[in-house]
C-alpha cells in the first residue's frame, strides 16, 4: 500500500505541477499574445495621418482608446515605450516635413515658413498628440516626475531645430531688419510674429535678442566709419539722431521692452562713443568750430545725443570752456593793445572809454554763454561749473596796469553818474550784470575800495544819478558779499539823508539866531568817520567870509551834540562865486580852495605867488594845482604874468576884468589828484590784518595744525573777499611766530601751535 | 673746585665781580686760542652763559666742572673733546640754537645782518661751508631783511641738513619753510 500511495503521491505532484506548468505557460502565451496586440496597436497609431488637416472622428476615437487599452494594462512596461514613441512621433514630424520646408526657403519666405511651421506644429500636431495621449500624461508621467508632454513638443522642436534658428533664420531676421535701416519698408508683422515663436520656445533672450543685438553691433560698425568720413559734424550727428529715433521705434514696435535698452547702447556706443575724437576734431565742422561759429542748433544735438553716453560730455565741457576763456582773452588783448595806444597819446577820456568798453563786452559775453548753458545745455551743472573758471581766468587779468576790480568799478560809476534814459537796458539791470561779474573777480576787496572812494565823489558831488540806484547797487552787493562788504558804504549814503535833516535844522537856526547868519547860503554835509575814505586835512587861512559860515555851523552843531568833534574837509567843498566882470557878471562854480585865491583878489588887484602861498598858508604843490586851474586852464579867470603854460614860483597873478564866456554860469574844473596808488596800498595793508587775523582766529579754534592746512583754510575763509597771496600768508605766520602768537613743533616743523 | 675758583678770580674784572671781555682774551691767549674761536663760544654754552662777553662765578663753575677741567692745560685738552661731543646731533641743535639767543643784545629778540652773517661762519662755516657762504652772500645783496629772528635761524640749519646744495632739488617752497628760505633758493635759481 504505502509503495503505491508514494508513487501515487510522486505522481498526482508531477501532475500538479505539469498542471501548473501548463497554467503559466498559457498565462505567458495569453500576456505575450496581448504584449504582440498592444505592440502592434502602438506601431499602428499612425501619426503621419495626423498631419492631415481633417480626421474622421472614429479613427481618433480608435486612436485614443487604443492608446488608452495600453496605457492602463498593468504591466508597465509599455507606459516607457508609449512616451519614447510619443517623443518620437514628435521627432518624425519635425525631421519629415518641417526641417525640409525650411531648408527650401530662403530670406522672407524662411521667416514665413518658419512662422507658420511653428505655428502648425505647435497648435495642430503637438495639440492633438497631447490630447491622444492625455492619459499617459496624467499618471505615468506625473509619477515618473518626467517631462510633462506639454513641454516635450517644444523640447523636440528646440532640439532639432536649434542650429537652423541661430543661423539661417537669425540671420533671415537681420537682414530685413537692416533692409528698414537702409530705407526700405518691410513686413513688422513677421518680425513680431518671429519674436513671439521665440518667446513661446523662452529662447527670446538667448537666441534672438543676443543675435539681433550683434547684427546692430556690425551693421553700425559699418555704417559709422562710413558716416564720420563722409559727413561733417553737423551733418553726422543728424544721422545718429535719427537712427537713433528708428532704432527706438522699431525696438518697441516689435520686440520687447527689455531689448531696448540694450540696442540703443550698441548703436550710442557705435556711433557716438568710438569715433567721438574723430567727430569732435573734424577741421571745418568740428566741435571748436561750432563754438566758433555759434552754431547752436548743433550744439544742442550735440548735447542732447551725448548726454546719453556715460562721462560723454566731459569733452564738450572742455570744448565750451576753453572756447568762452579764448573768448575772453581775446578780448582782454585787444583792449590791452587799444589801451597801450591812448596811454602813448596821454589821452585820459578814451583811455576810459576802453575801459568802460571792456567791461561791457564781458557783460554780453556773459550773457551769451549763460544763455548757451541754459538754452542748449539744459542748465547742466558741469556746464555752469566750467563757465565760471572760465571767466574767473579772464576776469582777473590786468590791463595795463589797471585791475579789473577797478575797471569794473570805472564802469559801475560811469553808469551810476549817466542819466538813466538812453539804451535799451536799465540801470538796474546793468547793475545786475555788475555784481554778476563781480562774483569771478577774485579781488572783491579792491573793488569795494574802488567804489567806496568813488561813491564818496559821487554822493559830494551830486554827480549820481539816482538815489535809488545807488541802494539798490549795494543790495545786490550785500546778497552776494555779506554785510560787511558794505557796511561802510550804506553808512555813506545814510549820511547824506542825515544831511537833509540837519541842513533843515541849521535853517532854523539861523532864522532864531540871526546875528550868527554869515550871510552866505551854506550848506554842510557832515560824515560820519570810518564809513568814509580818508581824506587828507589841511589847515589854511579862510576868507573872512568864509570863516564866519564855519564858526555859525559850529556854533548851531554845538547845540546838537556836544560829545562829537567835526572837522573841516575844505578839499571837498564847492562855493559859487559872483564875479564881476566887465563884459558880464557871471557865475563861477569852484571848490572852496580855488574861491578863497579869488577872493584874495578882492583887496588887491596884484599877487605874487608867493603872496597868495604866504596868504592861504597850503602846501606848495596844493597851490601851484590851484593857480594853474584858474590861469592856464580852459577859463582864465586870473591872468598870469608870464603868459606861460605851467605855473612858478616867481609869477605873477592879476584878476582878469575881460574874462567871459558865451554861458553866464560855468563851472572851473579843478583836476582831482590821482589817488588809485593809496587805494591799492590801503588795500593791501587791510590784507595784510585780515590774513592775521584770520590766522590767529584759525589756530586759536585748532590748537595744532599743518601748515599746508593753515594755508588753505586761510585762503578759503577769505575767498569770499579776495585770494590771498601765499607769499603774504607764510610772512604773517612767521610775524606770528616772532611775537609769539604761534610756534613751531619742536619734533615736525611744518605743524604750528597757538600760544595763548 | 678751588682752582676753579682761582682760575676765575685769575681772569675776573674786578669792578664788574665777573669775567670780562679783556679777561676772556686773556683767557683765550692763555688757552691758546683766538677769541673769535668757535671753542670759545662752545664753553660758553658748556657753561650756559647768559651774557655775550661775561662769565659769572656760577657760569664759571658750571662749565670747568662740566669740562673736568681745573687748569689750563686740562682745559686746553678738553676742548678738543667738546668740540667733538657738541658736534654730535642731538648736541649740535642745542648749541645752534643758544648762539642765537647768546649773540642777542639786551631785550632784543632779533640779530641784525651784519652779526648774524658773522655768527653763521664761525658756528656753522666749517660743517656746511658751501650754503653758509652762499646765504651770506644772498643776506648781504638783499633788502627786505634787516634782521634775523630765532625762527629763521632754527630752519637755516635744518635747510642745511635736508636740502642738497647747490642743486637744491629736493626744496619745495608750498612747505613751511619760511619765507627768507623760499626767496634765498629763489636768488639761488636765479643766479646759477
Amino acid at each position: 500500500m504505502e509503495e503505491k500511495t508514494l508513487k501515487d503521491m510522486k505522481e498526482e505532484e508531477i501532475r500538479k505541477m505539469e498542471k501548473k506548468t501548463l497554467k503559466d505557460m498559457k498565462e505567458k502565451e495569453e500576456k505575450e499574445e496581448e504584449m504582440r496586440k498592444l505592440e502592434l496597436m502602438l506601431s499602428n497609431i499612425e501619426i503621419k495621418g495626423l498631419s492631415n488637416e481633417t480626421l474622421d472622428g472614429i479613427k481618433c476615437m480608435t486612436l485614443y482608446t487604443d492608446i488608452y487599452i495600453v496605457a492602463t494594462d498593468s504591466n508597465q512596461v509599455f507606459n516607457a515605450k508609449m512616451y519614447s514613441k510619443y517623443k518620437e512621433f514628435h521627432n518624425d514630424y519635425l525631421n519629415d516635413i518641417v526641417l525640409p520646408h525650411l531648408r527650401l526657403h530662403h530670406g522672407e519666405f524662411l521667416l514665413k515658413e518658419f512662422e507658420t511651421s511653428w505655428a502648425h506644429y505647435s497648435k495642430v500636431i503637438h495639440n492633438r498628440l497631447h490630447l491622444y495621449f492625455r492619459y499617459l500624461g496624467r499618471y505615468y508621467v506625473a509619477r515618473e516626475k518626467l517631462l510633462n508632454l506639454n513641454d516635450v513638443g517644444n523640447r523636440c522642436f528646440i532640439d532639432l531645430l536649434y542650429e537652423e534658428m541661430r543661423s539661417r533664420v537669425m540671420d533671415a531676421v537681420i537682414c530685413l531688419i537692416n533692409k528698414e535701416r537702409d530705407g526700405a519698408k518691410i513686413d513688422r508683422e513677421l518680425v513680431k510674429k518671429v519674436v513671439n515663436v521665440f518667446e513661446e520656445l523662452k529662447l527670446y533672450e538667448d537666441i534672438f535678442e543676443e543675435r539681433i543685438v550683434a547684427g546692430t553691433k556690425d551693421y553700425y560698425s559699418k555704417k559709422a566709419s562710413l558716416w564720420i568720413s563722409e559727413n561733417s559734424c553737423p551733418e553726422f550727428m543728424l544721422k545718429v539722431e535719427e537712427c537713433l529715433e528708428k532704432e527706438e521705434n522699431m525696438v518697441r514696435d516689435c520686440m520687447k521692452p527689455a531689448t531696448e535698452q540694450k540696442i540703443v547702447s550698441e548703436v550710442e556706443h557705435k556711433l557716438l562713443v568710438l569715433h567721438s575724437t574723430q567727430l569732435f576734431d573734424k577741421e571745418y565742422s568740428g566741435l571748436k568750430k561750432l563754438l566758433e561759429d555759434g552754431k547752436v542748433v548743433d550744439l544742442a544735438r550735440m548735447y542732447r545725443l551725448y548726454s546719453r553716453v556715460h562721462d560723454g560730455l566731459q569733452h564738450v565741457c572742455l570744448a565750451f570752456k576753453n572756447h568762452v576763456t579764448a573768448q575772453g582773452m581775446a578780448l582782454v588783448r585787444q583792449t590791452e593793445i587799444e589801451v597801450n595806444k591812448h596811454v602813448v597819446k596821454n589821452d585820459v577820456g578814451a583811455l576810459q572809454n576802453q575801459q568802460v568798453h571792456l567791461i561791457m563786452e564781458f557783460i554780453k559775453l556773459h550773457e551769451v554763454y549763460l544763455s548757451y548753458v541754459n538754452d542748449y545745455f539744459q542748465s547742466n551743472s558741469m556746464f555752469f561749473k566750467v563757465l565760471k573758471e572760465a571767466f574767473e581766468v579772464f576776469c582777473n587779468k590786468s590791463i595795463a596796469g589797471v585791475s579789473p576790480a577797478e575797471l569794473l568799478s570805472i564802469f559801475c560809476d560811469q553808469t551810476l553818474k549817466k542819466k538813466s534814459c538812453d539804451n535799451d537796458k536799465s540801470t538796474e539791470d546793468t547793475i545786475d550784470d555788475v555784481v554778476k561779474l563781480l562774483v569771478y573777480i577774485s579781488d572783491k576787496d579792491m573793488f569795494a575800495e574802488f567804489h567806496r572812494k568813488k561813491l564818496a565823489r559821487r554822493l559830494l558831488f551830486n554827480k549820481s544819478d539816482s538815489d535809488e540806484h545807488e541802494r539798490y547797487l549795494l543790495t545786490k552787493l550785500k546778497q552776494k558779499c555779506g554785510r560787511h562788504f558794505t557796511s561802510k558804504m550804506e553808512g555813506m549814503v545814510t549820511d547824506l539823508t542825515l544831511c537833509q535833516d540837519t541842513t533843515a535844522s541849521f535853517t532854523d537856526y539861523l532864522r532864531d539866531n540871526p546875528d550868527m547868519n554869515p550871510g552866505f547860503d551854506l550848506t554842510v554835509t557832515v560824515l560820519t568817520i570810518g564809513f568814509w575814505p580818508s581824506y587828507k586835512t589841511c589847515t589854511f587861512n579862510l576868507p573872512p567870509e568864509m570863516l564866519r559860515c564855519v564858526e555859525a555851523f559850529k556854533q548851531f552843531y554845538q547845540t546838537r551834540t556836544k560829545r562829537t568833534r567835526i572837522t573841516w574837509l575844505f578839499s571837498l567843498g564847492t562855493c559859487t562865486i559872483v564875479g564881476k566882470f566887465e563884459p558880464k557878471t557871471m557865475d563861477l562854480i569852484v571848490t572852496t580852495l580855488q574861491a578863497s585865491v579869488l577872493l584874495l583878489f578882492n583887496s588887491a588887484n596884484r599877487l605874487s605867488y608867493s603872496d597868495i602861498k604866504d596868504q592861504l598858508d597850503l602846501p606848495e604843490e596844493d597851490v601851484t594845482r590851484l593857480l594853474h586851474s584858474l590861469s592856464c586852464a580852459k577859463y582864465k579867470i586870473l591872468k598870469k604874468e608870464p603868459d606861460t603854460k605851467t605855473i612858478s614860483k616867481t609869477d605873477y597873478f592879476e584878476f582878469n576884468s575881460m574874462f567871459t564866456d558865451r554861458l553866464k554860469r560855468i563851472k572851473v574844473p579843478f583836476p582831482l589828484v590821482d589817488d588809485r596808488k593809496k587805494v591799492i596800498e590801503t588795500v593791501v595793508s587791510d590784507r595784510r590784518h585780515a590774513i592775521e587775523a584770520a590766522i590767529v582766529r584759525i589756530m586759536k579754534f585748532r590748537k595744532v595744525l599743518g601748515h599746508h592746512q593753515l594755508m588753505s583754510e586761510c585762503a578759503e575763509v577769505l575767498s569770499s573777499t579776495f585770494r590771498p597771496d601765499f607769499k603774504i600768508i607764510k610772512l604773517q605766520i612767521e610775524s606770528l611766530i616772532s611775537r609769539d602768537y604761534l610756534e613751531r613743533d619742536s619734533k615736525d616743523h611744518s605743524v604750528y601751535r597757538y600760544l595763548a | 673746585m678751588e682752582r676753579i675758583d682761582q682760575l676765575f678770580h685769575a681772569y675776573m674784572d674786578k669792578s664788574l665781580g665777573m669775567v670780562g671781555p679783556e679777561g676772556i682774551e686773556s683767557f683765550c691767549l692763555a688757552v691758546g686760542i683766538d677769541h673769535t674761536d668757535v671753542r670759545i663760544l662752545m664753553l660758553a654754552w658748556k657753561m650756559q652763559a647768559e651774557k655775550q662777553g661775561y662769565f659769572t662765578l656760577d657760569e664759571w663753575r658750571r662749565g670747568l666742572s662740566a669740562l673736568h677741567a681745573d687748569t689750563i692745560l686740562k682745559i686746553r685738552k678738553r676742548l678738543q673733546e667738546l668740540e667733538k661731543e657738541v658736534m654730535r646731533p642731538t648736541n649740535f641743535l642745542d648749541f645752534y640754537v643758544y648762539a642765537f639767543c647768546y649773540s642777542l643784545a639786551e631785550k632784543q629778540k632779533n640779530i641784525d645782518i651784519e652779526s648774524a652773517c658773522e655768527l653763521l661762519t664761525v658756528v656753522l662755516g666749517f660743517r656746511f661751508p658751501l650754503q653758509v657762504s652762499k646765504f651770506i652772500e644772498y643776506l648781504k645783496s638783499q633788502n627786505d631783511y634787516k634782521v634775523i629772528n630765532l625762527d629763521q635761524w632754527t630752519s637755516f640749519l635744518r635747510f642745511c641738513n635736508e636740502i642738497n646744495f647747490p642743486s637744491l632739488d629736493n626744496y619745495d617752497a608750498e612747505l613751511a619753510w619760511p619765507l627768507i628760505l623760499d626767496n634765498f633758493v629763489e636768488w639761488m635759481r636765479e643766479n646759477l
